[in-house]
């Protein structure tokens, strides 16, 4: 078992869809929310994927395709 | 400089332990960022009754002409081991810019000449890479393009430790020669900025190293507050009415308006009446847009521009940053690339003080807050230049006048 934080920003068009229902039944992870703030216009949550390190990847990978910015917790690390 | 004379030595209980900025869950003071519970990030969280005991004007001006002259309010346990020299930089009465620019008392905090390696890095390097051998570390890391590689690179062949740099795969080499010499580690990622971010956070989860930035975030930042009481102590014990700070991630500015607020709660200075204004470079401004569109909410930017050492996107302390303006009543503006040159070009010219690309944007924005009348002339500005131009010489390469070329004969001159 593995786990990974990340944090998910979402565009005005994605707020409606249900991107973190859809992940945890795509893929052997679990997704575990810690905290967020979805508005009208857009959003971010932060959570965690528990799971084998390989459906994890996946899982980051497919959220990728689906519109929204998918980062490590820290974000942007490169100074 | 003798080691003793870093005072911190009988202050050993400084440092409580490491508490959540969001929801105050409280942690041991070790290498961790990251609130288990809520996910905010982690700050030093000091035994502020412990340390107003000890603590004077005289008893800093009495320690080393470096950083380490507060240690008692930086995240270190005992004497530095690594980064003597860092900080107490010189902070310039600018009168030609001021002159040019309107404003009767402009300084310049200037960092272009921090040791060892010409930015304000030096500072935040000098308490993380300390810091880190106190936790027992034998290896450091950073992804960096830049200032921050420079600098973990050059403290760590210091300290003797093993160092990995990482950095994107098509970042040129000349770009990383400054680290290069110091022989760390570099590892160059074949991806963009979002796989390498990913990538090195991977890492800091798995591998036993300080991650300057990473793991050693809360302490690392912390150095950032010695602009302040430098600038504070340089101008006599007291707080300008404005400073200007560039914004990267955000922490920069954020410690800086902490730093003068625990000046003043440890009644090293009488008050904090000052506004902090933030500039950011028009092709990466995700902070000064949500404070010109009012939103308290930082929505994530691709950056295009040339002040590439602060160009994050998405920015971690950018919530707080923009905060900290909207509590000192402060503003944000931003720099074209074009003004950005013209900025580095005018301290230059002005000042003998050649900067990298983020100095220029500072002074840029210095220039439209001075124009549009949201610094008064009379106030006392403190500007944060934080970084050397030579290191970003490409930038002006076309924008400097062309040498004048003769024979060797006097009817030539």
């Amino acid at each position: 078992m593995a786990s990974f934080k990340i944090r998910i920003s979402f565009p005005e068009e994605k707020i409606k869809e249900p991107i973190i229902y859809k992940i945890g039944h795509e893929f052997k992870v679990v997704t575990n929310i810690r905290r967020a703030d979805v508005r009208e216009k857009t959003g971010w949550v932060e959570l965690e994927l528990n799971g084998d390190p390989a459906e994890i990847e996946k899982a980051v990978e497919s959220l990728k395709t689906k519109g929204v910015k998918v980062e490590p917790i820290e974000r942007n690390i490169i100074e | 400089m003798s080691r003793k004379s870093a005072v911190s030595d009988i202050l050993k209980q400084k440092i409580k332990g490491l508490k959540c900025r969001e929801c105050g869950k409280l942690y041991p003071p070790v290498a961790l960022h990251v609130c288990e519970f809520c996910f905010g990030p982690l700050e030093v969280d000091y035994n502020y009754d412990e340390i107003r005991r000890h603590i004077s004007r005289e008893r800093i001006e009495n320690g080393p002409k470096s950083l380490w002259r507060y240690a008692d309010l930086l995240p270190v346990e005992g004497p530095p081991t690594v980064g003597l020299y860092a900080g107490f930089t010189p902070l310039i009465e600018a009168k030609n810019l001021g002159a040019e620019l309107g404003l009767k008392k402009l300084y310049i905090k200037n960092d272009t000449v921090n040791h060892p390696t010409l930015s304000f890095k030096d500072r935040v390097v000098a308490i993380a890479i300390t810091r880190a051998m106190e936790l027992g570390f034998t290896a450091v890391a950073c992804a960096s393009t830049g200032n921050l590689a420079n600098s973990v690179a050059a403290h760590a062949a210091e300290a003797r430790l093993r160092c990995y740099v990482f950095i994107p795969g098509d970042l040129e080499a000349g770009k990383i020669l400054g680290s290069l010499i110091y022989a760390p580690t570099i590892v160059a990622v074949e991806g963009n900025y979002d796989d390498v971010n990913r990538l090195c956070s991977e890492v800091a989860g798995e591998y036993d190293w300080a991650f300057v930035n990473i793991n050693i975030r809360p302490y690392y930042a912390e150095g950032s507050k010695t602009l302040a009481f430098e600038t504070a102590e340089q101008l006599g014990w007291k707080a300008p009415d404005h400073v200007v700070v560039p914004v990267a991630s955000g922490s920069l500015l954020t410690k800086i308006w902490k730093g003068f607020n625990e000046l003043k709660m440890l009644g090293l200075i009488d008050r904090v009446d000052m506004r902090v204004s933030g500039a950011q470079a028009e092709g990466c401004a995700p902070v000064a847009s949500a404070f010109k569109e009012g939103r308290d909410f930082i929505r994530p930017v691709k950056p295009k521009t040339i002040a590439k050492s602060i160009a994050i996107g998405n920015p971690a302390d950018g919530y707080y940053a923009l905060k900290a303006v909207h509590e000192s009543k402060g503003a944000f503006e931003t720099a074209t690339d074009e003004e950005t040159v013209e900025g580095i070009k005018l301290l230059a010219r002005t000042e003998g003080i050649f900067a990298e690309t983020a100095g220029g944007v500072t002074i840029a924005v210095l220039k439209k807050l001075a124009q549009k009348g949201i610094i008064s002339k009379e106030e006392t500005v403190v500007a944060y230049v934080t970084g050397n131009g030579l290191k970003t010489q490409e930038a002006v390469i076309n924008a400097v006048d062309e040498v004048v070329r003769i024979d060797p004969s006097l009817d030539s001159f």
